[in-house]
């Protein structure tokens, strides 16, 4: 263990900052991974001496050094997102039938439906909202994920800002689902004018959730985590489990 | 295992840092990620009954009446949130239904009843400050179970996102139809503002506030 985590009596020089007294160059902080520091994840308590798996005294959560499985949990879930993210921009998501016609509409046709009407403005919210954000966030996720299991030390601080905006954004992205089904509770003038909801809007529904939970099954920790082999220990236990088991 | 009150671990980069005193309404970022680490919340949860009560009243107004009423060639149509629910399950779209009852009603509702009943003066408050095993408990019946529901729900929520999509969706239909807004869209306004202060609130405090104060009587609670 760090003989850092016991000497409380030094300021900053002992590999625990202090954060009431922000320091002006970037400090060298230790994780709590290397050392018997153990917090506990869902109530925030510090506890030092514990062992993988032992309850926290507070909240009685098992205590974990990094999210369990993180990175695979958060490729399947990101594999699946991909998938669907195909049938959401190609299927109809919604159906408008009048009189005289039926209209089917995808996410980018309803999009640009708003521009060629002279609502840009909507255009924009919507055009940032259903396709930027979940492209965005697939993007990002993967990026994370696979710098993540390289444990690469490229440009730390800049991908904790990039999760912390995924995770802000993602459930934007839920605007198209909200629109399909208020137009579709509203316009039921039977025969003459009935919108229905489309099969996209289920796939579109789908990506977004998956990709909230990629997002909340990625472990921002591992962004920090040193190749040292005794990080690798904590975080990729049940990987080297699952290794030796084979 | 014992307890560390004297350090704080950063929830995003997992730095160990000596837990700050912060004066009133400061915010403790860590030095490394920029994450929030602490937050004086003093003044804050004496806001937050009186918040989620009135969270409660504009989430009741917003689901008992009509959000928008349309007019068309003399014929009108109208709907309730839990309608447009019950039209997309009529037609098939059953998974598509209850995403939307999810995040927009039931998960924004089991937040703010989770928070009443945890922050509701009770003359029931269980007296088990000398029983050791009991000063492992929380105040009240199901607290910590409560506050992990708390903390799985929080993300779903999505009444701000719905918020947007109503706006949206009354553009379009504009063009088509003349556009009453009702009285739960303005509730609905009225909710998301509400909804915003008091979610922000990160559940981790509330585990400090309702459990961790009852160990160190002696700290101040902040």
């Amino acid at each position: 263990m760090s003989a850092g985590a016991h000497n409380t009596g030094v300021d900053g020089t002992d590999g625990i900052g202090s954060a009431s007294q922000p320091v002006a160059a970037a400090p060298q902080l230790d994780s709590a991974i290397g050392t018997d520091i153990f917090p506990c994840h869902h109530c925030g308590t510090v506890w030092q001496g514990a062992q993988q798996d032992e309850q926290c005294g507070v909240c009685h959560a098992p205590l974990h050094r990094r999210r369990i499985d993180s990175l695979n949990r958060t490729w399947a879930f990101l594999i699946a997102a991909c998938i669907m993210y195909i049938p959401a921009n190609l299927m109809p998501v919604m159906i408008t039938s009048t009189l005289l016609d039926e209209q089917r509409d995808t996410i980018m046709s309803g999009i640009i439906y708003f521009w060629v009407s002279g609502s840009w403005e909507l255009a924009i919210v919507v055009f940032v909202a259903s396709f930027m954000v979940p492209l965005f966030k697939l993007v990002a996720l993967i990026i994370l994920t696979v710098s993540a299991r390289r444990r690469s030390s490229w440009q730390r601080l800049q991908r904790a800002k990039l999760y912390r905006v995924v995770e802000t954004i993602g459930r934007w992205s839920m605007l198209d689902v909200f629109v399909v089904s208020l137009l579709t509770g509203l316009v039921q003038i039977e025969g003459f004018a009935k919108i229905t909801a489309g099969i996209g809007v289920a796939a579109f529904g789908s990506v977004v959730v998956l990709t909230m939970l990629a997002s909340l099954s990625f472990d921002p920790r591992l962004i920090w985590d040193e190749a040292d082999p005794e990080a690798e220990q904590g975080a990729n236990k049940e990987q080297q489990e699952k290794d030796i088991n084979d | 295992m014992h307890e560390r009150p004297d350090l704080i671990v950063c929830e995003e980069c997992d730095a160990v840092h000596r837990r700050p005193v912060l004066a009133h309404a400061e915010v403790a970022r860590c030095l490394r990620c920029g994450a929030e680490l602490e937050r004086d919340t003093g003044s804050h949860v004496a806001r937050l009954l009186p918040l989620t009560v009135a969270s409660l009243i504009m989430f009741v107004i917003a689901n008992s009446f009509p959000i928008v009423q349309i007019e068309l060639q003399g014929l009108t149509s109208e709907t309730t949130l839990f309608g447009a629910v019950m039209v997309l399950n009529g037609e098939g779209m059953s998974l598509v239904a209850m995403l939307v009852l999810s995040t927009t009603i039931l998960f924004p509702l089991v937040q703010m009843l989770v928070l009443l009943y945890l922050l509701l003066p009770s003359a029931h408050v269980v007296n088990d400050a000398d029983d050791m095993h009991g000063a492992h408990d929380g105040r009240r019946p199901g607290v910590k179970l409560l506050l992990r529901l708390m903390q799985i729900v929080r993300p779903w929520g999505m009444v701000e996102v719905f918020l947007l999509g109503v706006l949206v969706a009354l553009v379009k239909l504009s063009n088509m139809a003349a556009v009453v807004p009702g009285v739960a869209l303005w509730a609905f306004g009225a909710l998301t503002i509400l909804l915003t202060v008091v979610v922000s609130f990160n559940p981790r405090y509330l585990w400090r506030i309702l459990v961790g104060e009852r160990r160190h009587p002696e700290e101040p609670v902040r």
